[in-house]
């Protein structure tokens, strides 16, 4: 494919007074300025809904501004479609990789751009040009391998090929670390600069900050669809940069007290699990405390959902116990677990955590609807659902209008909230977190943070999954990882952990012995051959 | 219980396998298309009986066969093109607008007949002939299989052929690379640049065309008449066959001559001494059976997607 010339001086991409209503009358770009020069790798913060990612899509042709201009090599542009920008050498690695499971990399490198003569498929150079891309590029990759097959950081690295073969002198990269490990991530970081050094320009979106620091050459931030200001890397702070995000002072570091961990809330032992999906779990043997906070690190995918809906009643161990405050919890169905005191925060809000078309009041109460004060002889009151529903939303800080709204109307973070409020107001024993801040905004992440650590103290064992290593070191009393279903670490003290170690024991490249993870674990054993000692 | 084998190993047997077949493979190949471009196309049942019923009526009218075939691959191949649209314009869900479809044929075509012809029953009063035999030079002397080749329909060598094309189209062309892609990932298509509907809508034509052809053969093929919902559920069993095949191309070929053989053994053991009421239910008991055992084949592998040839 032949990329239309470009000018020979100016930006690479720009947006000129760009604005962008959508048809239902929300403004999400209100009059960008933007400019980035050849060869620079730009990051692009903001907070959720602050507009980054729509004015990427209009970098890309995936939406048209409604009045501005859009410019790339130094013209303006009117991109209809991904085809159009992708002529014009703008390639985009989106947040949910846009790969074709079933094709091999090579394959999903040259779709849509394929090699062959006459309308037909040239199998063999497809892999000798993705070997070669991947040899120039340094992003390593197996040509011939099928992509459902292959590791995250291998599918991100084909999307970054696929750009690479359409000839992209702009890259866009929407939140590509997300499902990184750290040395993923590095090794993404080594690429992306090697690319920039010969000439591509990256537009890179994060609301990682730290990683923005490392990455980019300079930085421009977007809040509330304007953007706020475009600051030298070296210049900025994370506190800095994050405060011009929010447009006020917010520091996400969470103050919290040493934790007073009390008896033991949680005893888990021998606990196995085989889903048909293949995903094991093996011998995991592990206690949380009340009063304490246990962060599980892994890749994901490691067996952390499986753990986290077996805790949470929603699936059935093939092997060993679960004890909650010393009753087994074998047998109870999931309003069982719910009852003898386990609130569930699931990683996928929008799919398990939440009924979407129902209310905020409603999903408030469906753990409670059938009891007093909500309800009394099987009717349910109304007027106390409400009131119930008022008075979490004022505690909570729930942005809406009223209770009656649908919770899809909700902000990814305003919808946690409720959830979050669901599930702390039921005054768990134990509260299992799986994810909590993922897709929420800076605001609400903080808020998040600060309601664990306040359960935690109110004497609530909590454990929290997920898959942002700096929430984890900041929030975690203690520190467990999961690698292929098994418990690979245990830090029973997470000062001075970096993510860096604890990236190399998610990796497998590191683990801890058998006493190490089990010390101070009381009665190993668990099942029917030796019944007396497990009570 | 020798005279059966008797009966299932002569060439005359083959033969009807092959005859039998051609509209199970046809339709099959419809279904398949169809479904690698993310559309199901339940329709396909309606689409053959109005094709069959067209080319039939076209034929008688204008006294030509091949124009009656052309029309009626012409209407099935509209169908298509109709379903897609209903889905891709309207968002209307595919299956609901299959059997929106599938009965407006049916009541479509009763209609058509009686209006045109006065008769309730089909077409037999209208004289349209039916389409040519093909017999290859020397063909007859291959043993064994030259018997049952010798004079096939027109029709059913297009279907046997439909196998390698079908392959061929989705594995070494940039249109199938494309329609698998959209298939199984609609956003990574549009993402690169690939127009998604416009796939969507030629796979859709592609599918009511040999669905067409597959109708086409119902009425011209050894008949030269169309009958009132002469299918009797061959779309439907097609559709079986698609997945039953593993929505392969040569999985989907066993699979619609699987069916074929079935449906001729049934037709073999009516002339035997068994009842045919059971007899005449074979083809349908053995697609129940097909399709349980691909479930579990498929739960037991636990995965969904089929894993495409590689390119």
């Amino acid at each position: 494919m032949m990329n239309e010339p470009w000018g020979k001086a100016g930006p690479a991409v720009a947006a000129r007074q760009v604005t962008k209503t959508y048809a239902n009358g929300v403004r999400a770009v209100r009059s960008v300025d933007l400019e980035v020069p050849p060869g620079e790798i730009r990051a692009v913060v903001g907070e959720n809904g602050a507009g980054k990612s729509t004015l990427m899509k209009m970098f890309y042709g995936l939406e048209q501004p409604s009045a501005g201009a859009i410019l790339v090599g130094g013209r303006p542009r009117v991109l209809r479609g991904p085809a159009s920008a992708i002529a014009l050498g703008v390639g985009m690695v989106h947040q949910n990789l846009m790969l074709v499971p079933s094709f091999t990399v090579a394959q999903n490198v040259v779709l849509g751009v394929e090699p062959g003569r006459r309308g037909l498929v040239d199998p063999k150079a497809a892999v000798e040009r993705t070997a070669r891309l991947a040899e120039e590029s340094g992003l390593t990759v197996d040509p011939r391998a099928r992509v459902e097959e292959v590791s995250v950081g291998m599918r991100q690295r084909t999307e970054i090929l696929k750009a690479l073969h359409r000839k992209a002198r702009v890259l866009i990269l929407d939140e590509p670390t997300a499902v990184l490990t750290p040395q993923e991530t590095e090794d993404l970081f080594a690429a992306v600069r090697r690319l920039r050094d010969g000439g591509m320009t990256v537009l890179f979106i994060s609301h990682k900050l730290r990683e923005v620091r490392e990455i980019s050459d300079k930085v421009s931030v977007m809040r509330a669809g304007s953007l706020v200001g475009t600051v030298a890397t070296a210049d900025a702070t994370e506190r800095s940069l994050a405060s011009m995000m929010v447009g006020r002072d917010l520091s996400l570091d969470v103050e919290r007290s040493p934790a007073r961990p009390t008896e033991t809330t949680l005893r888990v032992r021998c606990l196995g699990y085989e889903a048909a999906t293949g995903q094991w779990l093996h011998g995991l043997d592990f206690d949380v405390a009340a009063g304490e906070i246990v962060g599980v690190a892994g890749i994901e995918g490691n067996g952390q959902s499986e753990l986290a809906e077996i805790l949470a009643g929603l699936r059935r161990p093939s092997t060993g116990t679960v004890h909650l405050d010393g009753t087994d919890t074998a047998g109870l169905d999931v309003a069982g677990h719910r009852r003898a005191g386990i609130g569930y925060v699931p990683e996928d809000r929008l799919y398990n955590g939440a009924a979407l078309d129902a209310s905020i009041a409603d999903n408030l109460v469906v753990d409670r609807h059938d009891r007093p004060p909500l309800a009394r002889r099987g009717v349910l009151y109304p007027g106390a659902v409400r009131a119930h529903a008022e008075e979490l939303i004022g505690e909570y800080a729930i942005r809406t209008p009223d209770p009656s709204v649908p919770v899809r109307a909700l902000s990814g973070g305003n919808l946690q909230k409720v959830i979050v409020a669901r599930e702390l107001s039921a005054g768990p024993r134990l509260l299992i977190a799986s994810q909590v801040t993922r897709g929420v905004d800076i605001g609400a992440m903080r808020f998040m943070y600060e309601r664990l650590v306040a359960a935690r103290d109110a004497g609530a064992a909590v454990l929290l999954i997920s898959a942002d290593l700096t929430e984890l070191l900041g929030l975690s009393d203690r520190l467990l990882v999961l690698k292929d279903g098994r418990l690979v670490a245990r830090f029973d003290d997470t000062t001075g952990l970096t993510e860096k170690r604890v990236g190399l024991y998610m990796l497998g490249v590191e683990e801890h012995g058998r006493d190490r993870l089990t010390v101070g674990l009381d009665t190993l054993t668990a099942g029917p051959e030796d019944p007396g000692e497990t009570t | 219980m020798s005279s059966v084998l008797d009966v299932v190993l002569s060439s005359a047997f083959l033969a009807a396998v092959l005859r039998i077949a051609t509209p199970y493979l046809l339709a099959a190949f419809g279904g398949l298309v169809a479904e690698r471009a993310g559309i199901s196309n339940i329709a396909l049942e309606g689409q053959m009986l109005s094709a069959a019923c067209t080319g039939a009526l076209v034929a008688g009218y204008s006294g030509s066969v091949a124009l009656g075939a052309v029309s009626g691959v012409a209407v099935a191949t509209l169908l298509g093109v109709l379903l897609a649209a209903l889905r891709l314009e309207l968002g209307a869900d595919a299956i609901i607008a299959g059997i929106g479809l599938n009965l407006l044929a049916s009541g479509g075509t009763a209609y058509a007949v009686y209006s045109l012809l006065d008769d309730k029953g089909g077409t037999s009063g209208l004289k349209s002939g039916s389409l040519p035999s093909i017999t290859l030079p020397g063909v007859e002397n291959v043993p064994v299989l030259g018997d049952a080749l010798s004079g096939q329909n027109l029709v059913t060598w297009l279907a046997f052929l439909a196998a390698p094309f079908v392959a061929w189209l989705f594995y070494r062309t940039r249109f199938g690379f494309h329609l698998r892609a959209v298939g199984e990932m609609p956003d990574a298509a549009e993402s690169v640049g690939i127009a998604v509907r416009r796939v969507q809508y030629t796979g859709l034509a592609l599918s009511g065309a040999l669905a067409g052809l597959a109708g086409v053969f119902l009425s011209m093929g050894y008949v030269s008449f169309f009958v009132r919902d002469m299918t009797a559920g061959r779309g439907f069993i097609a559709l079986a066959a698609v997945f039953l095949g593993g929505l392969r191309p040569w999985g989907v070929f066993l699979a619609a001559l699987g069916f074929g053989a079935a449906e001729a053994l049934a037709v073999q053991l009516g002339t035997l001494d068994v009842p045919p009421q059971l007899v005449s239910t074979i083809p349908y008991v053995m697609t129940l059976v097909a399709l349980a055992l691909y479930a579990w084949r498929r739960k037991r592998r636990g995965r969904a997607v089929p894993a495409a040839a590689s390119l």
